[in-house]
C-alpha cells in the first residue's frame, strides 16, 4: 500500500522538483557563508574579537552589504518593501514592479497589435514576404536591446519620456516572435481546408476569418508566452539608462550604484516573480480560448 | 498584369507626373533646373507605354535605381526638399516594389530563382538606406535624432581603430569564451543529468522557468563579483546561455527513438557507444537550436551587462557615453558593428550546423 504511492511520488514532478530546490538553496547559504567569510573575518580581526564557527555563520548570514545576501535577508526585504510600506511610497517594490509592468503591457499590446498586422501582409503579398521575411529573421540577430538607451535619450530630447519609450522598446522585442509565429499559424490549414473554402467560392476576407484566423489562434498563443517575457525583459533594459528613476530596472542600477546587494536581488526577485507571472496568464488564456473554440486536446 | 502591378504602374506615372509639376525644394525651385531629376520624372510619365508595349522587367529596376541616384544627387542643390521632390521618392520607391512584383510573379526556374531570392533582400536593404538617407537629408531631421547612413558610413571609416578595439573587448573576449563557457559546462551538465532520471524531472521544469526569467537582471551582481574588465561579461554571458543549452540538449538526447535504441542493444553496445554513435547525433539539431538561441543572448548579455560598469573600452559601454554627447553617429557605427557580428556569428553557427546535420529533414528539404 505504501510502496506504490512512494513510487508514484517518486516518478511525479513535484518530489524531484522540491528536492532540486532544497538542494539549490542549501547550496545557495553554503556560498553565502563562503563568499561573505572574508570580510566577516577582517572585522573580527579589527574588533580583536574572540570568535566561533557558529558566530561566523550567523554573522555572515546577516551582514548589511553581503556579497552575497542570504535568502531570508532577500524575502525580508521583499516583505519589508511590498507589504510593510503604503503602495504609493517611492521605497516600495509594488510601485516599482507597476511601473515596469505598466511598460511591459503597452509594449507588448503595441508589439503584438504590429507582428499580427505584419504577419496578415506577409501572408497575402509575395513580394512584401520575399523582401520583409529575411530582414525579420536577420534582425533577430541583431542585438535591439543595445539601441534601447539611445531610443530612451533621443525620445526624451524629443519631449516624449516616461511609459511610452520603454513601451515601444518593449513593443520592438516582442513583435518578432509574433510575426514569425503568426506566419507559420496563418499557412497551417492544410490544403485541404483551403480547397474546401474554394468550393464554398468563399472570398479572400472569409477564408481569413473563417479558416485561417482560427487555425493560427494556437501559434498566438505560443508566440505571445514567448514576446511577454522578452516584453519585460525590454521593459527592465529599457529603465536602465534614464538615471534610475523608478521600476524594477532602475532598483537594479540604483541597487549596483550604491552597493545594496540585498536590493538588487530583491528586485531580480520581483522581476522573475512578474515574469513567472504574466507567462502563466497568458497560459491560462490560452487554456480559456482554446477552450471556447473546442480545440483544446 | 495583377492588380497590385497594374495599381504601381499608375502610381509610378502620377506620382512622376504630379513631381514633375510641383516645385522640387521649399524655395520653389522647378523640376528644370535639375536636369537628372525631370529626366527621371519623363521617365517616369513615360513607362506608361507598358500598357501598350512590352517592358522587359529589368527596365523597371533600371528607371528606380536612376530615380534613387537622381534623388541623392539633387539633395545638395535644393536644401529643404518640397511637395515635388517627395512626390518623385514615391514614384521611384513604388518603381522599385513594381520591379520586385514583376520578378517574382515571372518566377524564374533553377538556379536563376536562388539569385532571386538573393537579390530581393537585398534591393529590399538598399532601398530602405535609401528611403532613410532621402527623407533624413531632405526633410532636415535633426542630427541628434537620426543620422544619415551616409554619416554612419563616414563614421565607420574614420573611427575603425576604436570600434575594432571595442569589438575586440565585447566580441573576441567576453562574448566568445562566456559563450563557450557556458555552452560547454550546460553540455556537460546535461550529459551527466541525463543518466538520472529523478534529476531530469527535477532540472527540466526549473530550466524552462529560468529559461523565461528576466536573467540579464544578474549582470549588476556579476559585475560587482567579478570587476569591471571583461570577465564579468563573460559571466553574464555563461549564465544567459547556460539554461537555454541546458533544455535543448537533455530534450535532444530523449529525441532518439525507442526502435534505435533497441537496435543499439541487439548490437551489444554500451551506454557511451549508444550516446556516440545514436543519441549525440539525434539530439544535434536540437543541439543546434540552442546554439544559435545563444549566439544573439550572448551578444545582449555582453553589451547590456557593459551598462553596470566596465573599464574605458567596449561596445555597451561606447554606446551609453556617446549617447550622453549626443554622437548619435557613433552609436549607430557601433550599433551596425554589433549587427554584422551578430548575423555573422549566427550565420556561422547556421553554417556548421547544416554541415554537420545535413542528413536532417528540415536541411534535406531546403
Amino acid at each position: 500500500m505504501v510502496r506504490p504511492l512512494i513510487d508514484r511520488l517518486w516518478g511525479g514532478q513535484t518530489v524531484p522538483v522540491l528536492v532540486v530546490l532544497v538542494a539549490l538553496v542549501a547550496l545557495w547559504y553554503g556560498f553565502a557563508v563562503y563568499l561573505n567569510a572574508p570580510w566577516q573575518v577582517d572585522v573580527y580581526a579589527k574588533a580583536k574579537a574572540e570568535w566561533t564557527a557558529a558566530d561566523l555563520i550567523a554573522d555572515t548570514l546577516n551582514q548589511e552589504r553581503p556579497v552575497l545576501p542570504a535568502a531570508h535577508q532577500v524575502f525580508a526585504e521583499i516583505w519589508a518593501t511590498t507589504v510593510e510600506r503604503p503602495v504609493t511610497s517611492r521605497r516600495s517594490l509594488v510601485h516599482h514592479a507597476w511601473i515596469t509592468l505598466s511598460a511591459t503591457l503597452a509594449g507588448f499590446a503595441i508589439g503584438t497589435a504590429l507582428g499580427i498586422v505584419l504577419a496578415v501582409l506577409i501572408i497575402h503579398n509575395r513580394a512584401v514576404d520575399r523582401s520583409l521575411m529575411p530582414w525579420v529573421v536577420a534582425s533577430q540577430t541583431i542585438p535591439i536591446l543595445a539601441i534601447a538607451p539611445m531610443i530612451i535619450v533621443v525620445l526624451n530630447a524629443v519631449g516624449l519620456s516616461g511609459l511610452l519609450p520603454k513601451a515601444l522598446i518593449s513593443a520592438y522585442l516582442s513583435f518578432f516572435p509574433i510575426v514569425v509565429g503568426m506566419v507559420k499559424g496563418l499557412r497551417s490549414p492544410e490544403i485541404q481546408h483551403l480547397d474546401l473554402m474554394h468550393t464554398y467560392d468563399a472570398n479572400g476576407w472569409q477564408t481569413f476569418w473563417k479558416l485561417r484566423w482560427p487555425s493560427s489562434v494556437p501559434y498566438l498563443f505560443t508566440s505571445m508566452k514567448v514576446a511577454v517575457a522578452i516584453s519585460l525583459v525590454g521593459a527592465i533594459v529599457g529603465e536602465l539608462p534614464t538615471g534610475a528613476v523608478a521600476g524594477l530596472g532602475a532598483r537594479l542600477l540604483a541597487g549596483s550604484y550604491y552597493g545594496q546587494t540585498v536590493q538588487i536581488w530583491s528586485a531580480l526577485f520581483a522581476a522573475a516573480a512578474l515574469a513567472a507571472l504574466l507567462v502563466l496568464l497568458v497560459e491560462l488564456a490560452n487554456r480559456l480560448v482554446l477552450k471556447r473554440m473546442g480545440m483544446a486536446p | 498584369m495583377t492588380p497590385v502591378q497594374t495599381a504601381l504602374a499608375y502610381l509610378v506615372a502620377t506620382a512622376g507626373l504630379a513631381g514633375a509639376a510641383l516645385p522640387v525644394s521649399a524655395l520653389g525651385t522647378p523640376v528644370t533646373g535639375l536636369p537628372v531629376l525631370a529626366a527621371f520624372a519623363v521617365l517616369a510619365v513615360a513607362s506608361l507605354v507598358r500598357f501598350r508595349l512590352a517592358v522587359p522587367v529589368w527596365a523597371d529596376g533600371l528607371l528606380s535605381l536612376l530615380g534613387a541616384a537622381a534623388l541623392i544627387a539633387a539633395l545638395p542643390d535644393i536644401g529643404r526638399a518640397g511637395a515635388g521632390f517627395w512626390m518623385l521618392l514615391v514614384a521611384a520607391w513604388a518603381a522599385a516594389w513594381l520591379f520586385v512584383e514583376r520578378l517574382i510573379a515571372a518566377e524564374p526556374a533553377g538556379r536563376r530563382s536562388r539569385l532571386v531570392r538573393l537579390l530581393v533582400p537585398l534591393y529590399f536593404g538598399a532601398w530602405i538606406l535609401i528611403v532613410w538617407e532621402v527623407v533624413v537629408r531632405g526633410a532636415g531631421v535633426p542630427f541628434v535624432l537620426l543620422p544619415p547612413p551616409s554619416a554612419v558610413g563616414v563614421r565607420l571609416m574614420t573611427s575603425s581603430a576604436i570600434l575594432w578595439a571595442d569589438f575586440r573587448q565585447t566580441f573576441l573576449k567576453a562574448v566568445l569564451i562566456g559563450y563557450a563557457l557556458g555552452c560547454g559546462s550546460a553540455f556537460l551538465v546535461a550529459i551527466a543529468i541525463d543518466r538520472s532520471p529523478f534529476l531530469q524531472r527535477g532540472l527540466l521544469p526549473l530550466g524552462n522557468f529560468v529559461s523565461a526569467l528576466p536573467i540579464i537582471g544578474v549582470a549588476p551582481i556579476l559585475v560587482m563579483w567579478f570587476g569591471f574588465d571583461w570577465p564579468s561579461k563573460a559571466a553574464v554571458v555563461v549564465v544567459m546561455t547556460f539554461f537555454p543549452m541546458l533544455v535543448n540538449t537533455v530534450a535532444g538526447l530523449a529525441a532518439a527513438g525507442a526502435m534505435e535504441r533497441d537496435l543499439m542493444r541487439t548490437y551489444a553496445a554500451g551506454y557511451w557507444q549508444t550516446l556516440f554513435k545514436l543519441r549525440l547525433p539525434a539530439a544535434a539539431p536540437f543541439i543546434f537550436n540552442a546554439l544559435k538561441i545563444n549566439s544573439t543572448l550572448a551578444l545582449i548579455g555582453a553589451i547590456v551587462a557593459e551598462f553596470f560598469g566596465t573599464p574605458i573600452v567596449g561596445m555597451g559601454f561606447r554606446i551609453s557615453t556617446e549617447v550622453g554627447r549626443m554622437n548619435i553617429d557613433m552609436v549607430w557605427a557601433e550599433i551596425a558593428v554589433a549587427a554584422v557580428a551578430g548575423s555573422a556569428f549566427y550565420s556561422a553557427v547556421a553554417l556548421i550546423e547544416r554541415a554537420t546535420t545535413f542528413w536532417h529533414p528540415s536541411i534535406r528539404s531546403g
